[in-house]
């Protein structure tokens, strides 16, 4: 538990001190809120469709964050350095979904509001507690799916294109159910609570991959 | 491990098998009242897909081998069962599209989960020689492909529940829970044309493994009995070596 902290900490003060992946996730994600007022040439969405911007937006922001995650440690002999330490390499796994997670709840406190503002036609008040439950476990599968591939990729040759590839046909499942359950609170008179049936099929999909990746991931490390 | 072993007969079984269930389907099976004709592609197609989703799950219980082990002939058999599984799906999911395309009028449905999710399952796995030759060195490259495949392979029935939830059902349910919805002599016909289609996945993967390992071992034959230099330079292939 403490080497997850201490990695975890080391992946924050080096966010915070380089400014590398948040911020340039945050603008990619307004870029693209611009990019589809002009593309679909409506002033205000909602329902469905505004559903499926927000999640498509976030996906294609949070694969930034994917494509850079381990690009430290390859660089700079983190991987080395954790291998010869005495602890469990599980705890690598650990520590780096829960800084994408953290990375992109940073994204999202700045692009969802955006959002709103920018293209959101109802208000985004009274589905606000939802969204956040719904964006939550999106994130989740977003950080677990996020942080196998992008270990997977930072040691091919094509990085930036195999951590993609891999990861977008992965976490369609989640992205369905994460559109899904977010429709019905963008809707002009929408409900307050997302469906149930897709946050359980989010919460299971979060599950069995995190158990997964918790299962798997040390033969990645093996050098 | 020699794999041409029993090969011989193996081929003529599947092949008798085969010729027996495309038989059932030309003269025996009774033309669908809805369909016509048509309908005749289903005995290919469906077992098709089912068998290169098989494939796919048996390709991640062998990589679950590999890892257990660390022998990288399982490596090998795992890839194979990949690879053949791809040319059985990719099969698949143009019978399919033909059959969309008679039978419902366009080529592709998109408020059909079974062919959608299929399509996403092919995908994932399509991008599974991509990553082997992104990787140069030959133990990585088959750890983190196993660790690929067991991934991929989990996640075959979770992104069937997943797409199945989202649509409606328009796809003939021809194998539910309950047994299945068709008449005798059809099911007689699938359940022999399935068999069929598996045993000529059986029969081409041993194939391929039988080809593969003679010539690994030809390769360490000529190593041991010539120079180095004798041998011809591998080429770079996503394929085990």
């Amino acid at each position: 538990m403490s080497t997850v902290l201490t990695v975890l900490r080391k992946d924050m003060l080096l966010e915070l001190r380089s400014l590398e992946t948040v911020p340039a996730m945050v603008l990619f994600s307004i870029a693209t809120f611009v990019i589809f007022h002009f593309g679909l040439n409506r002033a205000t969405i909602d329902g469905q469709l505004a559903a499926g911007v927000l999640t498509v937006t976030l996906l294609f922001a949070a694969l930034l964050g994917v494509n850079r995650l381990f690009v430290a440690e390859r660089e700079q002999g983190g991987f080395d350095a954790f291998l010869l330490a005495p602890v469990d390499r599980s705890a690598l796994l650990v520590a780096k979904a829960a800084a994408l997670f953290a990375f992109l709840a940073m994204l999202e406190v700045v692009a969802v509001p955006a959002f709103g503002v920018l293209l959101l036609g109802p208000s985004l008040g009274p589905p606000l507690l939802g969204l956040i439950a719904v964006l939550a476990l999106a994130d989740l599968a977003l950080a677990v799916i996020g942080t196998l591939v992008s270990a997977i990729a930072v040691q091919s040759r094509a990085r930036d294109l195999i951590g993609p590839l891999i990861g977008l046909p992965l976490l369609i499942p989640a992205l369905i159910a994460t559109a899904r359950a977010a429709g019905p609170l963008l809707a002009v008179h929408g409900s307050g609570s997302p469906p149930g049936k897709w946050v359980a099929v989010l919460a299971l999909y979060d599950l069995v991959f995190a158990l997964l990746a918790y299962a798997v991931f040390d033969f990645l490390l093996e050098d | 491990m020699i794999y041409g072993r029993g090969l011989r007969g193996l081929a003529l079984v599947t092949t008798a098998t085969v010729t027996v269930a495309l038989a059932l389907v030309f003269f025996y099976a009774p033309l669908d009242a809805d369909q016509g004709f048509i309908q005749k592609i289903f005995y290919i197609h469906v077992p098709l897909a089912i068998v290169s989703l098989g494939g796919f799950v048996f390709g991640g219980v062998l990589a679950v081998g590999h890892l257990r082990t660390g022998d990288r002939r399982w490596d090998m058999r795992s890839y194979v069962a990949i690879h053949m599984a791809l040319i059985f799906g990719i099969a698949g999911l143009l019978s399919g599209s033909i059959w969309a395309k008679a039978s419902w009028g366009h080529w592709w449905v998109w408020n059909e989960p079974t062919l959608v999710s299929f399509l996403i399952v092919l995908l994932l796995f399509s991008t599974y020689q991509p990553l082997r030759f992104a990787i140069e060195d030959p133990e990585r490259q088959a750890r983190y492909a196993s660790v690929f495949t067991i991934v991929a392979a989990a996640f075959v029935p979770l992104n069937f529940i997943a797409v199945r939830l989202a649509q409606q059902y328009v796809h003939p349910r021809v194998l539910t829970l309950s047994g299945g919805n068709l008449p005798g002599s059809m099911a007689l016909t699938f359940y022999v044309s399935l068999i069929g289609i598996v045993l000529l996945y059986i029969t081409l993967w041993r194939y391929e493994m039988a080809a593969k390992s003679a010539r690994m071992h030809i390769r360490r034959l000529r190593r041991s009995l010539l120079d180095d230099e004798a041998l011809p330079a591998m080429k770079r292939s996503a394929a085990p070596s």
